[in-house]
């Protein structure tokens, strides 16, 4: 059930824009509006702009249920890992333990409108980072699943 | 007759609504010390520039963490409605 080939050729043409743009959203959440949940939801745009263009099967060939739903799985893990490091370390759950301490993500940072820097804010890009696994994981499964529920009519 | 009591209903409770609102002062909050801390110590405290992510993913990540979970049960619930069933599966639940 794929589309023509002018919608297929425009959606491989738009997918990187869209992971691209998805991804600089995730990144710079912390610095920017923006964040895990709306950049990996950009990013599930994309996939179901694939799933729009193209069938059921081809999707499927190159992108597999088990590697999104382990996508999903990995940052929500990611995510209680990295708020329960922080019990680790003496502080509280969700503790940001990697702030102003001048390793990764640890520049310390002026009060006052600045440029800013992607290299601050602690665990807070590395939290982003894992909701936005999480989120285009979750989104493109639930697409995928529902996908998969529709039967081709045999002409 | 059911229409008139409906329209009724209706404009007493929207007036009953809009009359508790208009002696509202908007724009004007009583208590603002969480609102103060939040602005004026949140960027020195997490470092993000971006105070909205500073609350969400630090001051407040517990609620946060709720919501990644309530994604992960809807995910998890609609693969349960999606399954794959099998041939001899019965469909009628009893």
């Amino acid at each position: 059930m794929s589309m023509s080939k002018i919608v297929r050729a425009a959606a491989c043409v738009l997918l990187p824009f869209i992971l691209v743009f998805g991804f600089y959203i995730v990144m710079h959440g912390h610095l920017t509006p923006g964040g895990g949940f709306q950049g990996g939801a950009v990013i599930a745009t994309g996939f179901v702009l694939l799933m729009a263009a193209f069938s059921y099967d081809s999707i499927t060939a190159r992108l597999s249920k088990s590697s999104l739903t382990g996508g999903e799985t990995l940052g929500l893990l990611l995510f209680i890992v990295t708020a329960a490091v922080a019990l680790g370390l003496g502080g509280t759950f969700f503790g940001n333990w990697l702030a102003n301490s001048g390793a990764i993500f640890g520049t310390p940072v002026a009060f006052g409108a600045n440029p800013g820097n992607l290299n601050t804010a602690g665990v807070i890009p590395i939290m982003n980072l894992a909701v936005g696994i999480e989120v285009l994981g979750g989104l493109s499964v639930i697409l995928l699943y529902m996908l998969s529920g529709v039967h081709e009519e045999v002409a | 007759m059911r229409v008139i009591i409906t329209a009724v209903v209706v404009i007493v409770l929207s007036l009953a609504v809009l009359s508790a609102a208009a002696g509202l002062d908007f724009g004007s909050p009583v208590h603002t010390d969480m609102d103060d801390y939040f602005t004026g110590f949140g960027q020195v405290l997490t470092g993000g520039n971006n105070i909205v992510t500073d609350v969400v993913f630090d001051f407040r990540g517990f609620d946060t963490l709720g919501e990644a979970t309530v994604l992960f049960t809807a995910v998890t619930g609609v693969g349960l409605a999606f399954r794959k069933r099998k041939e001899d599966e019965d469909y009628e639940y009893e």
